[in-house]
């Protein structure tokens, strides 16, 4: 038994013809071919897999494709446009906040929905506001610095300096 | 300030370059190996055992087979038809692709199920019913040692017991005579325990043969992907795979430490599969497997003891160990090193007599004993070292710090031959912990402990663990997986325009490769790191090397790359003359070019002299701009650090939080200081989750008390504390650009720094010593045990 469903990926509809049970990740990656979104669990604590629902994140791993039939979906593939990289984009790329990349488009798509709500988030705010996504290669002090650096960029602030510093 | 003899243009050594390869992560544009898809193809999904011993009485596959999609159940004896039931470990030892008759540790591959989908894949696992007839399992290393222990390796002819290796190293008459004379001996055990590496991007595969070709590709996580090609090729060469018919694709990887070295079942039972079948077949774990099945890290229960007079001179170190491997010894140490390189565990100290043994044994535990971001049980000999060097100092009442300087090996005695018989090539170890102390204001600290231990809110706590690693494995005299010397290699093929395209044997997973392998050679040979392309990761284009684990990248393959440059810096030089009409004598090199000495205005560029080695080159010389290296080390590399930490425990609920943590790393000459800074920050979160979150906890019965991420504790952003981070620079003084690999030295350093921080905060109630994880459950029974509560109440 399948259902069709039409998402609105990044401003594009994919309709397909998707079992009920099927995860929106799946949907997305294999259906839509979207791979930038991906998955490093089984019980929805990496946070790999964070999209934009209707400007909402989620992880697209405890979403089933049918429950977000007609939503908007927003994944790390939307981000750049003609004009340039998306400011977090930038602010990840900048401030070294990104080894291995696996993290990466998840982290992201969740730092900006948390800069939406906040936009001056403090270091706890983000430390906080991040908990439900797992990176096992930063550590996260250079995570934190990106967010804060695209804080800062996404107000027109003077942005803060992109060096390494040691003590 | 890092001074750098390339412009910020070129981009040589000591830039903080900005990263070549963030351009396609930043932008969904990675190509990890579960983004392959390839027309036909088929996908796997894996039956496990659901007890840690037990026999298998029936595999009943056919509910599975009825269900639309499912192609095929394969089990251990189907695979016993061409001898592929077995498959060797990197130590030699044999391990199981699919069990004939007995399972031997709970999750163990027991069947694969071959769909249409994974969906499709997933319903067939669930499909098949297999009878098992449970058995009790052996789980305590130690009891597996007893006479009347179960033999658990029946497979091994005429094996009588579950002891797997000896090794002892060191003068045992002499240490053994120091301790008998000894002012003073502190003697402590400890378990360093079982871990994960738990990279967020799982294991897998695409395994893709080509019957027309008799061609297999696989493309696979794997961080050593030549090895893996010749490991194929010594396993599946009887029925006809050879190693030229072999490609392995290792694509992006989503982070390895280690835990993407070995071969594990799936990546076999793919090929076999493909082989039979000629379809593409897709095998991804999913995280409860990768936590269950695959390779552990550490087990190492350890008695350390040292000896030292009473005014606290260190005099020797004895280290007894204990090795739980599960059920195989499926570590992936050099092959003449069974327990890695744990003999460094004498530490950053100057004695003379030390004495190390360790034993290993089978129980029904899953297989491994690889790193955790850390080579070859460096993290679990530092451990041992500086617990009890703390433990010295607490004794012969000295400041730990103190007691560090009075025994530090000085800079000016390296080389330095320790009693285990390494040669350690430089370390300016007083300068490191100095450097420490300055940062986070040490004296300050202690007398803050004592105004906070009066107030008994909270208490502070001051850890200091000083390390020397061992990295850049290695010579090949001593060095080799399998028989394979570990050396590893470059190759750089300089185009016509002046730009560059270079490969290399071993597989970046985030260190950023891409970035500091352009710099090495934009120092070399004054090409912008911009317009160098780097590759790793196919079998087909690169040059052969064991692949990025251990810290060994910058010490081997970044040294291919800088001998490889030098070579055809060699023969730039001598176009250069050629062109100028002067005498080879006559030119001086700076970077990105050659001049005539005593006349800088005449010179030539290096992209000149490249463009003039395919359009105009001297005669008898052979054309085009290429060079390839392979590099083996004459030494290993030495890395240390100074790390200190700052820990709070609440007198009432023993919550423990780290409220500093300042670490100076000597990894010799920097490359891109950002990316060594980024990797110190992830190597010290690396160093938090062992010591205060992270441990993988079997029941009596075999059961995995916590195989999923929802228990397995990966510290998130809010465990994690801001990171303060500095170096010193002591060069490597034989590799070529005197860097020494920095990538685990975090990981075996934190631990030791965090622990004794939280020792040190509640010495003075009588606490000596605390096992990993310490938690705050773990703290408050041991203030009970102590008779804190009691007085407390």
């Amino acid at each position: 038994m399948t259902k069709k469903i039409t998402l609105k990926i990044n401003g594009a509809e994919h309709t397909m013809e998707v079992e009920p049970r099927m995860l929106l990740v799946h949907a997305i990656r294999e259906n839509a071919s979207l791979t930038g979104t991906h998955i490093g669990c089984d019980t929805s604590s990496c946070g790999a897999c964070t999209i934009l629902i209707d400007g909402k994140s989620a992880k697209s791993c405890t979403v089933l494709a049918v429950q977000a039939d007609g939503k908007e979906i927003a994944t790390v593939e939307g981000l750049a446009t003609a004009e340039g990289l998306h400011p977090i984009q930038e602010g990840f790329h900048l401030n070294h906040a990104l080894h291995c990349g696996f993290c990466t488009p998840g982290m992201m798509m969740r730092a900006i929905e948390l800069l939406e709500k906040n936009p001056n988030p403090t270091e706890d705010e983000i430390r906080w506001g991040i908990a439900g996504n797992l990176c096992r290669c930063t550590g996260y002090n250079n995570i934190v610095s990106a967010i804060q650096w695209t804080s800062a960029k996404m107000q027109g602030k003077e942005l803060p300096s992109t060096e390494p510093k040691f003590v | 300030m890092i001074k750098c003899k390339t412009s910020k243009e070129i981009g040589g050594m000591g830039h903080s370059k900005k990263r070549k390869e963030d351009a396609r992560f930043i932008q969904g544009k990675g190509n990890y190996v579960d983004d392959v898809k390839l027309p036909g193809m088929l996908y796997m999904d894996i039956v496990r055992s659901p007890y840690a011993y037990a026999k298998i009485k029936n595999i009943d596959a056919s509910k599975a087979l009825e269900i639309e999609g499912v192609v095929a159940v394969v089990t251990g004896k189907d695979l016993e038809k061409y001898g592929l039931h077995w498959m060797p470990t990197l130590m030699s030892d044999t391990q199981m692709v699919l069990p004939t008759d007995t399972v031997m540790y709970q999750a163990q591959e027991v069947a694969a199920v071959i769909a249409t989908s994974r969906y499709i894949a997933r319903d067939g696992k669930e499909a098949v019913r297999v009878e098992y007839e449970p058995m009790k399992p052996l789980m305590d290393p130690f009891k597996a040692l007893d006479e009347e222990a179960p033999v658990l390796r029946v497979d091994q002819e005429g094996k009588t017991d579950n002891h797997i290796w000896h090794w002892e190293v060191g003068d045992k008459e002499k240490t053994d005579s120091v301790f008998d004379n000894a002012d003073v001996v502190v003697k402590q055990q400890m378990h360093i325990p079982r871990i994960h590496v738990a990279s967020i991007e799982t294991c897998g595969c695409v395994a893709s043969y080509n019957k027309v070709e008799n061609h297999l590709t696989m493309y696979m996580t794997t961080q050593a992907p030549h090895a893996i090609r010749t490991v194929i090729a010594l396993v599946a060469g009887h029925v006809g795979l050879t190693e030229e018919k072999i490609r392995v694709i290792s694509p992006d990887i989503g982070g390895g430490f280690g835990g993407k070295v070995p071969v594990y079942p799936g990546y076999v039972i793919a090929i076999a599969v493909s082989f039979l079948t000629g379809a593409p077949i897709k095998w991804i774990e999913d995280r409860s497997e990768n936590l269950q099945a695959d390779s552990f890290a550490r087990d190492y229960h350890i008695t350390a003891e040292m000896a030292g007079t009473k005014d606290g001179k260190i005099q020797a170190t004895r280290f007894k160990v204990l090795a739980d491997h599960g059920y195989t010894d499926a570590s992936a140490n050099p092959s003449k090193f069974p327990t890695g390189l744990f003999s460094i565990g004498t530490g950053s100290y100057d004695y003379g007599a030390s004495y190390m043994e360790a034993d290993a044994v089978y129980t029904n535990k899953p297989p491994g004993g690889v790193a955790y971001r850390c080579s070859f049980r460096v993290t679990e000999a530092v451990h041992a070292i500086e617990r009890v060097t703390d433990m010295f100092a607490k004794k012969v009442g000295k400041d730990p710090a103190q007691l560090r300087m009075e025994n530090f090996i000085k800079k000016e005695d390296f080389p330095w031959a320790s009693p285990t018989g390494w040669s350690y090539d430089s370390g300016d170890y007083h300068a490191g912990l100095q450097k420490a102390m300055d940062a986070i204001g040490y004296d300050d600290l202690r007398k803050e402990q004592i105004e906070m231990r009066k107030e008994g809110k909270k208490f502070l706590g001051i850890g200091i663990s000083t390390f020397t690693e061992v990295v850049g494995a290695g010579p090949s005299k001593d060095f080799d997986i399998l028989g394979i010397k570990m050396f590893d290699s470059a190759e750089i093929r300089v185009h016509p325009t002046g730009k560059a395209i270079a490969r290399f044997g071993t597989k970046s997973q985030g260190q950023g490769h891409e970035t500091t392998y352009a710099q090495i050679i934009a120092e070399e040979l004054g090409i912008p790191m911009e317009n160098i392309q780097i590759e790793e990761g196919d079998t087909d284009t690169a040059p052969y090397g064991l692949g990025t684990y251990a810290s060994r990248s910058t010490p081997t393959a970044g040294a291919a790359a800088a001998m490889a440059a030098r070579k055809l810096r060699d023969k730039a030089k001598k176009i250069a003359a050629h062109l100028m009409e002067v005498s080879e004598q006559d030119l001086e090199w700076e970077p990105g070019k050659f001049f005539v000495k005593g006349a800088p205005e005449k010179s030539k560029t290096i992209q000149e002299i490249v463009f003039a080695a395919y359009t105009n080159h001297p005669e008898g010389m052979e054309g085009g701009f290429e060079a390839t290296h392979y590099y083996d080390p004459p030494n290993l590399t030495f890395p240390s650090g100074a790390y200190i930490c700052v820990a709070e425990v609440d007198a009432e609920t023993c919550d423990i939080k780290v409220r500093r943590f300042v670490a100076i790393d000597d990894c010799g000459n920097i490359i891109n200081p950002m990316i060594v800074q980024g990797q110190v920050h992830g190597g010290l979160t690396q160093g938090i989750a062992p010591a205060m979150y992270e441990e993988l906890i079997y029941d009596e019965s075999g059961n995995i008390l916590n195989g999923t991420f929802m228990d397995y504790l990966v510290p998130t952003a809010v465990e994690s504390p801001s990171w303060e981070t500095g170096h010193t620079i002591t060069p490597a003084p034989h590799h070529p650009i005197g860097a020494k690999g920095v990538g685990e030295s975090p990981t075996v350093g934190a631990p030791p720094a965090i622990v004794n921080a939280i020792v040190d905060a509640v010495s003075h109630l009588g606490i000596k010593h605390l096992e990993i994880p310490v938690t705050p459950f773990k703290l408050f029974k041991e203030l009970q045990k102590v008779g804190y509560f009691d007085n407390n109440a």
